[in-house]
């Protein structure tokens, strides 16, 4: 099977991620239990007439695969996968919220339009002209896996040669006031610094848009490859460490040749667990990376996860501000990704450098 | 009539996201879509709504709009005259 590598990556998140030319140097601080992203400038890539009927998880999308696709030199790909939890979910709201304001009388078409799962990788297609294989995939905190497995495969199997693929999610205000209500957001601010101590449940919600060019073709720019994709829709702790070890076992790896675990732990006291017991169970000499308290908690923040892995592989830099415990890795040859959502979907990842 | 013209800017401006377009720039009697405003088929049925929702005028022919949203002056005249609330 044909190998596959990260040829290019663009992020919009709640930090300062879009300029590939700095790696989290900057760290926007917040003191709170919502954050959105640091928006680029969007009208530098959407033209106004195109942009005005795009919702803002349209654009971070539209943007991230913008950035992605000059990274990785390429104005063509084959395919567009996109992995979201939620959708469009801001004009999913608006018009539902029409529906029941107006009586269910004057609807608007814009809206309706823009409020599908798969808009996003409409609209990224229409903006190159691509008129290659389009499909979004919608499983909840396993979205961008799916998005990640599918292109994976293809390339794998020669389907496809590039793949754009890539995780989107955007905040809408509904969502959150019900979020709120089912205590999946936390009730007190917090900091990056104090998410993981907060010892309270729930996360802190937020968006973004991570996408990859992924391709069969090594050259200097890649970032990694993807080795391995896994998922896992329902996992009991007491079968999570024998579950990580059967995974490295299909990859003829140990936990000793794991140079750094990402993990996606988002300061839930309920659920963190998972992340503390593959800690101290497996890892316990290994280097640990974390990510939510920089991008906090959304359908699709595994590939901020991604984002990071695929960077510290290419830079073979850490940046302080991710790292979870004292064990330093010397050389990062490879890296596993480790998320769940609230004890379901869990997925693991593994990145290996070119 | 001026302020009915005034309102429709700002509500064509508002309604159909047109961000970069200030009230001043749209004349009078210029064309709101084609060369003009540059507005298309979605934009007529959100207008076709708006005249529904906010002055009380069903259009039953979508081709009636093409006539009447030619221009924000057209558009007045035609709401002034039919409107129901």
């Amino acid at each position: 099977m044909k190998k596959v590598y990260i040829q290019g990556a663009g992020s919009i998140s709640s930090q300062k991620t879009f300029d590939n030319s700095e790696f989290l140097d900057e760290i926007s601080v917040y003191n709170d239990t919502v954050i959105s992203v640091v928006n680029p400038n969007y009208k530098e890539y959407i033209p106004p007439a195109a942009a005005r009927r795009m919702a803002k998880g349209i654009k971070m999308g539209v943007v991230a695969s913008r950035i992605a696709m000059q990274e990785a030199n390429v104005e063509q790909v084959d395919a567009i996968i996109t992995g979201t939890g939620m959708g469009c979910v801001v004009d999913s709201e608006k018009f539902v919220s029409a529906i029941i304001d107006n009586n269910e009388e004057f609807l608007t078409p814009t809206s309706f339009i823009q409020s599908t799962h798969n808009t996003v990788g409409g609209q990224i297609a229409l903006g190159m002209g691509c008129k290659g294989y389009n499909f979004t995939y919608v499983h909840a905190s396993n979205s961008f896996e799916s998005a990640l497995l599918d292109a994976k495969m293809q390339l794998e199997l020669g389907e496809a040669s590039s793949i754009l693929v890539g995780g989107v999610d955007e905040l809408g205000a509904h969502t959150i006031k019900i979020h709120r209500l089912i205590d999946h957001i936390k009730e007190n601010a917090v900091t990056p610094a104090t998410l993981l101590d907060s010892k309270s449940s729930g996360s802190v919600f937020s968006e973004g848009a991570n996408f990859f060019v992924l391709g069969n073709a090594l050259s200097e720019r890649c970032y990694a490859e993807v080795v391995s994709v896994e998922m896992y829709n329902t996992l009991p702790l007491e079968n999570l460490e024998e579950t990580v070890e059967a995974f490295l076992k299909d990859n003829n790896l140990s936990t000793e040749e794991i140079d750094v675990v990402v993990m996606g732990n988002n300061g839930d006291v309920a659920y963190d667990n998972y992340y503390n017991h593959i800690s101290s169970a497996l890892f316990s000499e290994t280097q640990h990376v974390y990510y939510k308290h920089l991008c906090g908690e959304f359908n699709t923040a595994s590939s901020f996860g991604m984002w990071l892995g695929a960077k510290i592989l290419k830079t073979q830099q850490i940046p302080e501000i991710v790292k979870l415990n004292e064990t330093k890795a010397s050389a990062i040859k490879h890296i596993l990704l480790y998320n769940q959502y609230r004890g379901e979907n869990h997925s693991l990842s593994l990145l290996k450098k070119c | 009539m001026s302020d009915l013209k005034q309102e429709l800017k700002e509500k064509i401006i508002e309604q159909l996201n047109l961000e970069d377009v200030a009230v001043e720039e749209i004349g009078d009697n210029d064309a709101l879509f084609g060369d003009g405003l540059g507005l298309d088929s979605i934009d007529a049925l959100e207008l076709i709504v708006m005249l529904d929702k906010d002055y009380g005028i069903k259009l039953s022919d979508p081709k009636e709009g093409r006539k009447i949203f030619e221009s924000v002056e057209v558009m007045a005249n035609y709401i002034s005259e039919h409107r129901t609330k």
